[in-house]
Parts: C-alpha cells; sequence; structure tokens
C-alpha cells in the first residue's frame, strides 16, 4: 500500500446553470476529505456551489500523439457548420 | 530516434511555442523542458510554503482583530498557492513527496528572502508591500507562460495574491501615520527588507546562466535587471507617499532613463543567504521537516482508514 | 436586565471561539499535510469572525470606547471567560483534532439553541455561525474516525488525547448566576438541556471510531469564572504582546 494519500482532480460548478469545470488538483486518502479539501482549497473566495472530485488514476486520457487521426479528420467537415449553408439575404435570422 | 529527428522534433517544439501554443502534459517535450520546469515550479512552490513561516510566526501576535484574519487569510493563501504550484508541478512526473524530499534535504532552492527574521510587526506590513510587490512583478509574466499547468495556476496565483501587496501597504501606511514609535518601526523595516527585496530578481543579466532559454520558452519575458528596475520605479513613489525613506543613498531619478538610479547590491550577502548562512536557513527547513514528519502518523492513520473502509464497501458488495 | 449581564454572558460564548481561533492559528504553517493546515485555517478563520461580530455588539453594549479590540486585546487573565478546554495546547494533532471534536459537538448544539435567542443580534450571528460550525463538527467528527480507526499509533494518540481533554467536557454544561438572568429573558441558552445529547453524540462517535469513552467522572472547571490554566497566560502573552507593549496606538 502506498502511504502517501493520493491525487484527486477537483471540478467545481461557480453557480448553478455552469457545468462543472476542472479547478485543479489535490491530494486526499479518501473521497471524502477530497470533498472536504476541495472545498477548504478551491472555493474559499466563494467560487462555488458545487463539487465533483475524482481520483486522478481513473481517469483515461487519449494520447496527443494520436492527435493526427482523432480530431484532424473533423477540420474540413464544414457542412456542419450553418456558414456552410446559403440562405437568401433577406432571411435574416435562420 | 536518429538526432536528426530529434532535432526536427525540437524545432516543432519550440515553433509550437513561439507560435504561443500551450504544451499540455502528455504533449512531448524535450527532457531539459521538462527538467526545467520542474526546477522553477518547485522552486516556485517551495518558496510559498517556505514563506508561510516568517509571517505565520506573527499570526499570534497580531495587534487587532482585523488584521490577524486578514494575515491568517494570506498565510492560508500561500498554502493555496504552494498547492496549485505542486499539482502544476506533478503533472510533469514526478510526486509532490519527492517535491518535499528536495526541499528537506537542501537539494531544492527556494526565495533566499524567506531566510531573513520577522522581528517587528512592521515587517509583516514590509513582506507584503515589497516581497509580494517583487513576488507579482515576478510573476504576471508567468500567466501567460508555454506550459499550461503552470500558466493555469499563475493565473489563480496572480487573482488572489492581489490583496496581498495591498494587505502590506496599508500596514506600513498605518504605522508611517502613527506614533512616533510606529513610524521608526515602519522605517526600520523598509530599512532591513528593501535589498532583500530587490535580490529577489535574482542575479544581474551579466551573471544570470539560465535567461536566454527560459525566455524562448517564456519562463520569462523580462531579464532581472529589468523586472529590478520595475520594481524600483513602481515602489519609490509609493515609500515617499506614505513619507518612508528608501535606504539607498544612490537612489535619484534619472530624467532621461525616465527611471530611477539605485546603489549596488550586496551580491556576496546574497550569494552567502543562498548558500544557506543567511539568518533563518536553519530554522525554516527545521520547521518545513518537522511539519512533515509530525505529520507522518496522520498521513498513515488517513490512508489506513481509508483502506479499512474500501475493503468494507468491498465485502458489502459481494 | 442590565447591560453589563449581557455584555458578561457575551464574552463567555465569544471567549470559547476567541481563545480557539488563537490555537489553531498557532498551526498555521505546521500542518500534516498543505490540505489539512487549509482546512485548519479556515476553522480559525470561522471562529475569529465570529469572535468579532460578538465582540462588536458587545462593545457597543458597554460604549465608552470600547471597541472590539479593546474587548479582545486589553482584559486581565481572571476576564477572560472561556471554558478551559478550548485554551488547552496543540500537543498533537490528535490533541488538535480531539479538542476540536469536543468543543464543536457543543458548539453546534448551543448555537441551535441560540439561534432562538430573543436578543436579534445573538440570533443573527447564532444563524450565520451555525453553518460554519456544522462544518466544522464534520471536519472533526472524520478526523476522530480516521484516527481511532486507522493505525494502531493513531488510535493510541487520539484515545491519549480524548483521556486527556475528557475533564473538561463537563465544564461546557456549567451555568453562572448571570448565565441563568438571561437564560430567564429568553436571550441565553440552557446549557443543563445540552448535556445530554452532547453526551450521547460523542459516545456515539467514539465508539464509531473504536475509541473508549472515559470512565472518569472527575471534571476540571473555572475557565468560567476566569481560572483559568497555566496555559491561558502565555496565550494571553502572545496575543497582548503588541497592545500591552505600545498601548492606545492604531494599528
Amino acid at each position: 500500500m502506498s502511504k502517501n494519500w493520493p491525487l484527486w482532480e477537483v471540478f467545481v460548478r461557480s453557480k448553478n446553470g455552469l457545468e462543472h469545470r476542472h479547478f485543479g488538483s489535490l491530494h486526499a486518502a479518501d473521497a471524502e476529505m477530497a470533498l472536504e479539501n476541495a472545498r477548504d482549497v478551491y472555493t474559499r473566495r466563494n467560487e462555488g456551489v458545487s463539487i465533483w472530485v475524482v481520483e486522478s488514476k481513473h481517469i483515461r486520457a487519449s494520447n496527443p500523439e494520436n492527435n493526427g487521426e482523432l480530431f484532424e479528420p473533423a477540420q474540413d467537415k464544414v457542412y456542419r457548420h450553418p456558414t456552410f449553408y446559403n440562405i437568401p439575404d433577406e432571411i435574416k435570422h435562420m | 530516434m536518429s538526432e536528426n529527428q530529434i532535432k526536427n522534433i525540437e524545432a516543432e517544439f519550440d515553433a509550437r511555442i513561439a507560435r504561443d501554443e500551450k504544451i499540455e502534459p502528455k504533449d512531448w517535450m524535450p527532457e531539459k523542458y521538462r527538467q526545467t520546469h520542474i526546477r522553477q515550479i518547485s522552486q516556485h512552490a517551495h518558496s510559498e510554503i517556505v514563506g508561510m513561516l516568517p509571517e505565520g510566526n506573527w499570526i499570534t501576535r497580531a495587534p487587532s482583530l482585523r488584521r490577524k484574519v486578514a494575515l491568517l487569510a494570506k498565510v492560508q493563501d500561500e498554502a493555496g498557492h504552494g498547492l496549485y504550484l505542486y499539482s502544476a508541478c506533478e503533472t510533469l512526473g514526478i510526486s509532490r513527496d519527492e517535491l518535499y524530499e528536495q526541499l528537506h534535504t537542501g537539494k531544492a532552492k527556494y526565495s533566499s528572502i524567506f531566510n531573513y527574521p520577522t522581528i517587528t510587526w512592521a515587517d509583516i506590513g514590509a513582506i507584503g508591500w515589497l516581497v509580494d510587490g517583487a513576488a507579482i512583478i515576478n510573476q504576471v509574466p508567468l500567466c501567460n507562460t508555454s506550459y499550461g499547468p503552470y500558466a493555469r495556476a499563475m493565473i489563480r496565483v496572480c487573482k488572489e495574491e492581489s490583496f496581498h501587496q495591498r494587505q502590506g501597504y496599508e500596514i506600513m501606511m498605518t504605522l508611517a501615520e502613527g506614533t512616533k514609535e510606529q513610524k521608526t518601526m515602519a522605517q526600520d523595516a523598509l530599512n532591513r527588507w528593501w535589498w532583500p527585496s530587490l535580490m529577489m530578481f535574482g542575479p544581474t543579466d551579466a551573471e544570470s546562466v539560465h535567461t536566454a532559454q527560459s525566455m524562448k520558452w517564456k519562463l520569462k519575458r523580462k531579464t532581472n535587471d529589468e523586472l529590478r528596475q520595475q520594481f524600483v520605479d513602481q515602489t519609490v513613489p509609493q515609500a515617499e507617499l506614505i513619507g518612508l525613506t528608501v535606504p539607498d543613498p544612490d537612489l535619484k531619478w534619472n530624467d532621461e532613463r525616465q527611471s530611477y538610479d539605485f546603489g549596488a547590491i550586496d551580491w556576496d550577502e546574497f550569494w552567502q543567504v543562498v548558500k544557506g548562512h543567511g539568518p533563518m536557513n536553519k530554522q525554516r527547513i527545521n520547521a518545513r521537516v518537522s511539519a512533515w514528519e509530525n505529520g507522518e502518523w496522520v498521513r498513515d492513520a488517513a490512508m489506513a482508514y481509508a483502506k479499512k473502509q474500501e475493503e468494507s464497501r468491498t465485502k458489502q458488495a459481494m | 436586565m442590565m447591560k453589563e449581564e449581557l455584555y458578561e454572558y457575551i464574552l463567555g460564548v465569544a471567549d470559547n471561539s476567541l481563545i480557539l481561533g488563537q490555537r489553531l492559528g498557532e498551526l498555521c504553517g505546521h500542518g500534516p499535510s498543505l490540505e489539512t493546515d487549509i482546512a485548519c485555517t479556515n476553522i480559525s478563520l470561522d471562529l475569529f469572525g465570529q469572535t468579532r461580530s460578538y465582540f462588536q455588539y458587545a462593545a457597543k453594549l458597554i460604549g465608552n470606547d470600547a471597541t472590539e479590540d479593546t474587548v479582545a486585546f486589553l482584559r486581565t487573565e481572571r476576564e477572560y471567560r472561556n471554558v478551559l478546554l478550548v485554551e488547552q495546547p496543540n500537543t498533537d494533532f490528535a490533541y488538535t483534532i480531539a479538542r476540536q471534536f469536543l468543543f464543536d459537538v457543543f458548539h453546534f448544539l448551543f448555537l441551535d439553541q441560540l439561534k432562538n435567542s430573543n436578543d436579534l443580534n445573538l440570533s443573527a450571528i447564532a444563524n450565520k455561525a451555525i453553518k460554519e460550525v456544522s462544518y466544522h463538527q464534520r471536519f472533526s467528527t472524520d478526523w476522530i474516525k480516521r484516527l481511532g480507526d486507522g493505525t494502531p499509533e493513531s488510535a493510541q494518540r487520539i484515545q491519549a488525547a480524548i483521556d486527556d481533554l475528557w475533564r473538561y467536557t463537563d465544564e461546557l454544561f456549567h451555568t453562572s448566576n448571570i448565565d441563568d438572568k438571561i437564560i430567564e429573558a429568553g436571550i441565553g441558552v440552557n446549557l443543563s438541556e445540552l448535556k445530554d445529547p452532547y453526551y450521547s453524540r460523542v459516545i456515539q462517535v467514539l465508539e464509531e471510531s473504536k475509541l473508549v469513552t472515559p470512565e472518569s467522572k472527575w471534571f476540571q472547571k473555572g475557565g468560567k469564572a476566569g481560572v483559568h490554566t497555566e496555559h491561558m497566560g502565555y496565550i494571553l502573552s502572545d496575543m497582548q504582546y503588541m497592545q500591552r507593549t505600545f498601548p492606545n496606538m492604531t494599528w
């Protein structure tokens, strides 16, 4: 067993209506402590109304070496954007 | 990879930074980039937590409740800033415990200013005003540095630190406007903290070994001497405004440069303190080491408890 | 009811927050982890915030240029009304947590009643403070469990701290003549009613934490009457240092 407190990622909702956003990380022995620590570390200035914590090791991240195949194919799919389509000028909003 | 391939990748890497693209943790990076960042970010983190000690020294003695809560909140912020920076450093593949180890064994450095003692209440004002003032000048450009996690940590740090310098200046101003004893106390603190504050910007450009590389990686935007000049130009009028005298007989306004000329810094003292011979080096490290060692059984207990809870949850699930 | 009596009553409430806040403030920068350090400082800040609200009100009551600071800093040791529990030192993290827990459980029950005070100032302070203290209680309870059911060493340390501090718990429920008058006026909290819920809550947490409830029935008292332990003088020498060395100045 590692004796060191594991690393957790902290996500905070700043106010209702907004999504949880990654705020940073911290160390804690368990989820309860991670939540308490997150409250004390990341919401001291009234920054949040809801907190998620997840142990960092549970996050699977894409590999930047694969960015070519993962993300570049989306670059030329212009037909997914409204500006691809022509409509008469008379129609101002669509 | 062949040597040529590596060179190409490195050139592409540098070009990305030049285009103001950010580098993120899982991106490929030159080993030297990683090491330099670990060194600088951890030094920065160590400075925050060692910096808690000289100011923490006055929490129980703060002269009013208002000053007490402000100081507590400020020192607590420094713990938070240390935490953000250690976290940024950990994304480079080194653990906080390893970083502590480097601090505790003297392998890692921290800002030498914290090796000076806080002997009067006015020192708390001087630290907030001068030391945080100098730190902000050093830090603001880092909000735009190339390594994403470091830049994000610095944005948070700079935002939170904006009250620190005001807190210090307000203390100094109150003392300067106070009784004769208070004014003497304020002037004495300025006398003792002025030169060490100028040293916070590091050796002169001629002596500084890392500058060119650091500029390329946006770990630095201006040279040590440029930043020091900025600090002097900004701080001297602030001292004058509250009737305090900067302890430098050579200080004078240079109309041509539109800047202050100032006297020579005692670099011998600077290097002595860096090498561990400052008034408080030993006490600062001892305080950090004993907090860490005295906390070991606490950290172990929390882990043991977490493991037991996990096991009992697993058992219940089965 | 006399203003002086209400003033005295407020001191009895606020001095607990002041002295415990001061004790926690000593730890800032020396905690077992950065995260825990930040958490303990938060509790300290909450307690000083409460202290200021109480003292600002108390200063208004007595007038005569009194301020939150003259009330906080310019009394003699015999004039401080805090319970002995909160002045006990940070011997180790177990003592810090045990002291916090034994006080938090009381503090929460107390504020829960003070919310109903006829005195609108006090009920407003209580309404705000109880949210803070609810969190303190959660924090210290969680740590009692971690230390009690952690390693053999932590169990031994937290048990020793509980055993040692137990003798200061009974004083939490003592009342003075002034208390009785203030309670009668519907302003103060009837402490004797808090005693049963206090011990049942504390004993429940100790059991969940695999700790033994001390059997000792011999308790210490005196803080509320201004007769403190030897620690108090040193707390005040630190706390009052500036005000005593440089009297009558603005900071």
